[in-house]
């Protein structure tokens, strides 16, 4: 029997690479699955979503000039971090969701390897996407795709850890940089994903995550004129249309994806074509 | 020179005036500014304070590498800094190194900005170290290129040693030399004085020299203008309008970069010396980044949606 206080976590924001409460002072209750108590995360406001679109939009330049080499060792060092700290989010799933042991263990091992997966395309998708296209008049003319920008994104409510990693990796991969609201029914892996994010030399403000509603978060993603991307494949199918509607008016770019794909990391991706003259 | 009968020009007088001041509570200083800066100002108080700050913005730009163009654009955003939507004040001034002031002049009163002042830092900016003959002849240069503000700093070594004198005769040699021409900001660079009882000794001895305003810093470096400097020196032109029976201005500058810091600001004048000082003519803001802040919380206001950098020009 031992006589040691409970040292329990506080739940966080992750906002620039550190890990502020929210502006709001506001926090709601997580539950397990049978119903008892387990955390108070942060409810994130609008306001939260200003400071992160802030932070990522000025990590965006940076981010997007580190070589496709860079990047993807930072992703497989999320891998190994995630792969180090197994055993902390198999309890946290198990605790919130009620998953078996096993159902949880293989969550969190196709987490890593999903990393791994999104890690080894940074230096193959412009190669495979881009083209060198013929042209009638003396010149080379390219088309690379490049990142877009700040891209918001609403994570699925389950799987809560591999569904967060699913919609992260392929934003971040090719330069973008991003503010996610986690699952609002199982934050608790998605901030201490955070924490793995923090060890990782993920540079401050490429990956901000949020906790909170996605009714009341949503439509601010959806209609801020500085998020050039929204991954809405957290939301529920009724929302999408309104949600895209709101962001027409300042065109963003909006899709919801079902499984991972090269194609959600080219969903973010712009293409810039270049002429260059032959002979010069 | 009357000196407000405040001092008589001689060393003696100008230690026994400074002397007679009683230091600043500097717990009380931080805790008092840390609570002016809790008050939450929303809606229409917001939209006419975001208004009132874009009025009262010395639009800066103090590089080694501005040019004739760059400041040019200044100049045009000076005067209307959203061209989209023309209910938004132009600014209190803008803020040039001397050699571009002739420029900035110009090209104002071109784009319609004749209402728009052109201040000029002067007195070897930002160190003060140079000759007094030097100080003089930079500042005269600014004044027959069209200043109408003349940003002095003080020689903050003499401060430090003591030599109060020599500033006060430095800062009384430039008044004479803007005389009716051109208003006097006088620099304090409170990062250097290192105390807030040097802050206050500071803001009296440049207002008895005849300072039209006293400024926190150059920009140049940090800490500058935090809000207890902010709340000493806002005392400092209260205590000594009820001695004198005359405003003078304060301007702080640097480090002020968003919405919210410049509204904090307002809230510290309005408590502090009173509403009388919520004009241009007696507070302006130093800053650059700042009006692109202001601008973005006036579209967020105007739309309802969050504003993007990319709707306002990057200068």
């Amino acid at each position: 029997m031992s006589n040691r206080i409970d040292v329990k976590k506080t739940y966080k924001l992750f906002i620039n690479g550190v890990f502020p409460r929210t502006e709001s002072g506001r926090t709601y209750e997580v539950k397990s699955a049978k119903g008892s108590f387990i955390a108070n995360p942060c409810l994130a406001s609008r306001k939260d979503l200003k400071d992160a679109v802030v932070a990522a939009r000025a990590a965006h330049h940076g981010w997007n000039k580190a070589t496709a080499y860079n990047k993807g060792q930072i992703l497989y060092r999320l891998a190994e971090m995630l792969e180090g700290r197994r055993a902390q989010f198999v309890d946290e799933i198990i605790a919130v969701t009620g998953a078996t042991k096993a159902k949880a263990e293989k969550e969190v091992s196709e987490s890593v390897d999903r990393l791994v997966w999104y890690a080894g395309w940074s230096d193959k998708i412009s190669s495979l996407s881009g083209a060198l296209n013929p042209v009638a008049g003396p010149y080379y003319n390219f088309t690379i795709p490049e990142s877009m920008g700040v891209v918001a994104a609403i994570a699925p409510e389950t799987p809560s850890l591999l569904g967060l990693i699913d919609v992260i990796a392929p934003i971040i991969v090719s330069g973008n940089t991003l503010v996610v609201l986690a699952s609002s029914k199982a934050p608790l892996s998605a901030m201490s994903f955070a924490e793995v994010i923090a060890t990782s030399d993920v540079p401050a403000g490429v990956i901000n995550i949020l906790t909170g509603m996605k009714d009341e978060i949503a439509p601010w993603m959806a209609s801020h004129m500085d998020i050039d991307g929204f991954d809405i494949t957290g939301l529920a199918t009724k929302k999408h249309a309104e949600i895209r509607a709101s962001g027409a008016e300042n065109l963003k770019r909006i899709f919801a994806f079902k499984s991972h794909d090269p194609a959600r990391i080219l969903a973010f991706m712009e293409a810039k074509t270049v002429w260059h003259p032959i002979g010069l | 020179m009357s000196f407000y009968g405040l001092v008589d020009g001689t060393d003696t007088s100008l230690k026994n005036y400074l002397g007679s001041l009683s230091g600043v509570d500097q717990v009380g200083a931080d805790a008092r500014a840390a609570m002016l800066a809790t008050r939450s100002i929303k809606t229409t108080s917001k939209r006419w304070a975001i208004d009132m700050a874009i009025s009262m913005v010395d639009l800066t730009t103090l590089e080694g590498a501005d040019t004739v163009g760059k400041v040019q654009a200044l100049c045009t955003k000076a005067v209307r800094p959203d061209p989209t939507d023309l209910t938004v004040p132009s600014v209190g001034a803008v803020c040039v190194y001397n050699d571009m002031v002739a420029t900035a002049r110009k090209h104002l009163d071109l784009v319609g900005g004749q209402h728009v002042g052109v201040a000029a830092v002067s007195t070897a900016f930002p160190s003060g170290r140079a000759s007094m003959p030097v100080k003089l002849r930079d500042t005269r240069d600014a004044l027959d290129a069209g200043a109408s503000e003349i940003d002095m700093v003080i020689d903050r070594g003499a401060f430090l040693s003591g030599h109060y004198i020599d500033v006060f005769n430095e800062i009384v040699a430039i008044k004479e030399l803007c005389g009716t021409r051109a208003h006097l900001k006088v620099i304090f660079e409170t990062g250097e004085l290192v105390t807030y009882d040097n802050v206050r000794k500071a803001s009296f001895l440049a207002m008895a020299a005849g300072a039209d305003f006293i400024k926190t810093s150059t920009g140049k470096i940090a800490p500058a203008a935090t809000a207890p400097v902010v709340l000493v020196m806002l005392e400092a032109v209260r205590d000594f309008y009820s001695m004198t029976q005359q405003r003078i201005g304060v301007k702080p500058a640097g480090g002020i970069r968003n919405t919210k810091d410049a509204i904090k600001q307002l809230v510290l004048v309005n408590e502090t010396a009173g509403p009388e000082w919520l004009t241009p003519s007696l507070f302006r803001i130093g800053a650059s980044a700042l009006l692109n802040d202001l601008l973005m919380q006036r579209m967020k206001m105007d739309t309802g949606y969050y504003a993007s950098p990319a709707y306002v020009t990057i200068d």
